[in-house]
């Protein structure tokens, strides 16, 4: 038995440190989950012949690790969502920048660095939700307007711990200031049909079950659900309605996942392939027909799920700023008991 | 007990001793890395993000990971001590096969049965489904309680985590010889009171180890507490440390969570300081179990099953409907490297942190002393502390040692070796290591408190030397012992997520990762195959375990 044990590890050992560093390859750490962007990598080897190796993990615990691996880090290309993790790399001086020989000029500047250490590859947009039999989309205009009265215990959305959150609220503080952002969130925990929980689709789900009326997520998660293989889930989501925010003045808030270059990155040319493929049509196309998310490039086809959640103004806010103010905002949600 | 003298014996095996000592020193020092990173974090750094946790956010930890602790502490022994004492006490209908069917829940990971649960529970799930239908009401037509609250975490925790109670508790009770009970009962103590009298106070370091063990683990816990919404010293950790971006003050709470464990430990430890326990199991023969009938019968019956039921039936079940809706999006190949690798990797930490545990625990036996003490309560804290906090902690001495081998390997080959500790599965061994350092220590020298003292002067007195004496004589009695250490470590290994998560080599995924991945993509459907697979993974363990269990108590 215990034998049997033993060569079952060495035979996993061997198999795992039986890797080689050659020159047609390049290592991707990535924060997004496998199933998320193993079939891109896959159309890239396709393309270019060049092998991906492929290691994915929490987004803030892979910044981390590359900074204590310093100058002998394998890694190539950092994938990774919203654009406060982008920020912490640049800052924690774990990115270069990406060259001229990647095209960035179909790129809103909102979503580069301005020194070109990172550039987004999808959008994310996080209205509201609401249940229409209970909510007409008259009452609703703005994110401010969610702290009246009216929307006592009707509000559901996920914890402050939740960079989501964390990046909605900064993004708030940069565009109308600290002091109207707190008293926004003091305003909208008064108005929480229960304390914080769960993820996007939970808040959803509530909505639906009557938990409360109004949900603020991420239109990537409803558009998931509407597109799930059990039926529940999809009658479940076709309930909900989503409305986009504050259009008549600075739009909705909207996040990246995004790139960067790593600054001891082994194969920089791989690397730099990498980021002009996933910025290319065929990549954008397959993120906005099958992972609900937005493409940052123009002229890219919606998927009808999309299509069908409206057309709207997003912010214009420089994503750089998103990300440093990331500390205040948390200790704005925690001021306010937003848990 | 008294240090034996083991220099007159072993003289000739000094060398081996000393080279043993060596690695054991550098193992230590390794396993400990993390903790002593944490707690020097305790002298740096400025307090500004101190002051703004202790004004907000920290009293609510506290109250919560206290009350999460106590709670699910409180249920496992509830559960663990009476499933034991009625099994071992007992005779009733199924009693052979409940014995070690309660054993299953064990390998449910935590997580694993709060995601199940939640979507069985859910307003779209069969249970909610099933009341719409039979009563005909519409989603908002009743109320029903939600399990993502404080209350539901401790009660999925304590049923997946109450078998560590159970399964010490069991051995201490059959343990404790039949002239125990007869003499209590003609004395006047028996039924209840010689449980609370006799029994009960002699399996006490038993059960306390378990309830300790289950205590840290709640502790450490970081996907049910965050998916249920309650903020723990654990999601206060991450918060602070990914939101604030503040390592130092991360580690700082991390240091505070472990001196609560390290003064609980001491205390505890403390508290028996003048009881000695040294049991010849073997020996004599445990009293003969009571027959139960009628409704005591089915009492007894129902007190087994509900756990079963709750703890593994109901949510594999579950896993199983949500894989075969979902089987066609996996391929064959997939699973196999994932199985492979899930098992591979278990197997071989449990080999590694159970022979580190047999090294360090022989060598307190053999020369007992403060250092090595100390050094045994330091390896303890490791249960305690999150996946991740040990993963980074192990990253910055591995950094060390691989900037020193590329150094080397620069100045005599001109070519960098790359990140051959941080970067390769010698990084995950060690982590394993420090986080499950603790089960292996404590049954370990469970078994070891069975072989007395007196036993090894009468091998030495018969011509056995140090090395055969331990063959011989303390491996035959320490087996069992060895075998759950082993087997226990495998099933955390195969549920261990965090540490796995931030430390594992490229193009390399367990089944908890992959299920992981689903689950936090709040694909909850999606993840039951690979987490079902998990579940099934770590029953090969506990159906050894607990065969072997009771083959040794058969004997007894």
């Amino acid at each position: 038995m215990k034998k049997t044990l033993l060569s079952l590890a060495c035979i996993a050992a061997t198999s795992v440190s039986a890797m080689s560093f050659a020159a047609d390859e390049v290592n991707v750490y990535s924060a997004r989950k496998e199933a998320l962007i193993k079939p891109l990598l896959d159309k890239f080897t396709e393309q270019t012949g060049i092998k991906v190796n492929l290691v994915t993990g929490k987004a803030d615990a892979l910044n981390t690790r590359m900074v204590k691996e310093g100058e002998y880090s394998p890694a190539d290309d950092l994938i990774t969502t919203d654009a406060g993790r982008l920020v912490r790399a640049k800052t924690a001086d774990i990115s270069q920048p990406i060259n001229d020989t990647v095209d960035l000029s179909g790129v809103n500047s909102a979503y580069i660095d301005d020194t070109r250490h990172w550039v987004g590859l999808t959008l994310r947009a996080r209205p509201i939700m609401y249940a229409p039999d209970r909510v007409s989309p008259e009452q609703l205009s703005t994110m401010e307007a969610l702290t009246d009265e009216q929307w006592k215990g009707r509000i559901c959305i996920r914890s402050s711990s939740n960079i989501y959150n964390q990046s909605m609220v900064a993004a708030m503080i940069e565009q109308v200031g600290e002091d109207r952002t707190e008293a926004w969130a003091n305003g909208l925990v008064a108005n929480f049909a229960r304390p914080p929980k769960g993820g996007d689709r939970d808040q959803i789900k509530a909505v639906v079950a009557g938990q409360c009326d109004i949900a603020i997520a991420n239109t990537y998660y409803l558009a998931g659900m509407r597109e799930a293989q059990d039926e529940q889930t999809r009658d479940v989501a076709n309930q909900v309605k989503v409305f986009w925010p504050n259009q008549d003045e600075r739009g909705a808030h909207v996040n990246i996942s995004g790139v960067a270059i790593a600054k001891h990155a082994p194969n920089v040319s791989a690397a730099q392939q990498l980021v002009s493929y996933m910025l290319g049509t065929d990549a954008q196309q397959w993120y906005a027909q099958t992972n609900g998310e937005y493409p940052v490039i123009n002229g890219v086809e919606w998927s009808d799920t999309l299509k069908a959640m409206g057309q709207f103004k997003a912010e214009n806010v420089p994503l750089t700023v998103v990300g440093e103010k990331n500390a205040d905002a948390l200790k704005l949600m925690d001021r306010a008991g937003w848990k | 007990m008294k240090g034996f003298q083991w220099g007159s014996i072993a003289s000739p095996h000094f060398v081996l001793l000393g080279s043993f000592l060596v690695l054991l020193g550098l193992f230590s020092s390794l396993f400990l890395s993390p903790v002593f990173v944490v707690f020097s974090s305790l002298f740096t750094g400025d307090g500004d993000n101190w002051q703004h946790l202790f004004d907000t956010v920290l009293v609510d930890y506290i109250q919560s990971s206290l009350t999460l602790a106590l709670g699910v502490g409180a249920g496992a022994f509830a559960l663990g001590t009476s499933l034991a004492w009625l099994v071992a006490r007992y005779e009733f209908s199924g009693k052979r096969y409940f014995q070690w069917l309660v054993f299953l829940p064990m390998a449910m990971p935590a997580y694993i049965i709060a995601y199940t649960y939640t979507g069985m529970l859910d307003y779209a799930g069969p249970v909610q489904s099933a009341i719409r239908d039979i009563f005909g009401w519409g989603y908002r037509d009743y109320s029903f309680p939600d399990i993502r609250s404080m209350g539901g975490a401790i009660l999925v925790m304590s049923l997946v985590l109450y078998p560590y109670v159970y399964m010490l508790a069991r051995t201490a009770f059959l343990s404790q010889p039949k002239q125990m009970l007869e003499v209590s009962t003609s004395l006047g103590a028996s039924g209840w009171r010689y449980f609370y009298r006799v029994a009960f106070p002699l399996a006490r370091p038993a059960i306390v180890t378990g309830v300790a063990l289950v205590m840290m683990e709640t502790l450490a816990d970081f996907g049910t507490v965050q998916y249920f919404g309650i903020n723990t010293f654990t999601t206060g950790i991450f918060r602070t440390w990914y939101g604030l971006g503040d390592e130092n003050t991360a580690a700082q709470l991390s240091s505070l969570l472990c001196t609560v464990v390290l003064v609980c430990l001491v205390l505890e430890q403390y508290s028996r300081r003048k009881q000695s326990y040294y049991h010849r199991q073997s020996a004599i023969k445990g009293a003969t179990a009571v027959k139960l009938t009628g409704g005591k019968n089915a009492l007894a019956v129902l007190l087994c099953s509900l756990p079963l039921l709750l703890g593994f039936l109901l949510p594999v079940m579950q896993l199983t409907v949500w894989s075969v809706h979902h089987f066609s999006l996996w391929s064959w190949g997939d699973f196999s490297a994932l199985l492979l690798s899930s098992f591979g990797l278990a197997s071989g930490a449990a080999c590694f942190v159970v022979a580190f545990a047999i090294g360090v625990m022989y060598l307190s036996r053999l020369k007992p002393n403060w250092v090595l003490r100390l050094l045994t309560q330091c390896l303890n804290l490791g249960y305690a502390i999150p996946g991740v906090v040990v993963a980074v902690g192990i990253l910055t001495p591995l950094g060390w040692l691989d900037f020193a081998a590329n150094a080397m390997a620069k100045y005599s080959t001109g070519q960098p070796v790359g990140l051959i500790f941080s970067g390769s599965l010698f990084a995950l061994f060690i982590a394993y290591a420090v986080r499950f350092n603790p089960i292996a220590l404590h049954n370990v020298s469970h078994g070891l408190s069975r072989v007395t003292p007196s036993m090894d002067e009468a091998a030495a007195t018969l011509g056995y030397r140090y090395p055969s004496i331990l063959t011989k004589v303390h491996l035959p009695l320490i087996r069992t012992s060895v075998l759950t250490a082993a087997l226990l470590v495998f099933v955390d290994v195969l549920k261990e997520l965090p540490a796995t998560l931030v430390l594992r080599p490229f193009n390399f995924n367990t089944l908890a990762v992959k299920a992981y991945e689903l689950a936090s993509d709040e694909r909850l459907q999606e993840a039951a195959l690979p987490a079902l697979l998990i579940v099934l993974t770590g029953l090969v363990p506990v159906i050894i375990l607990t065969r072997a269990m009771l083959k040794d108590t058969r004997h007894a």
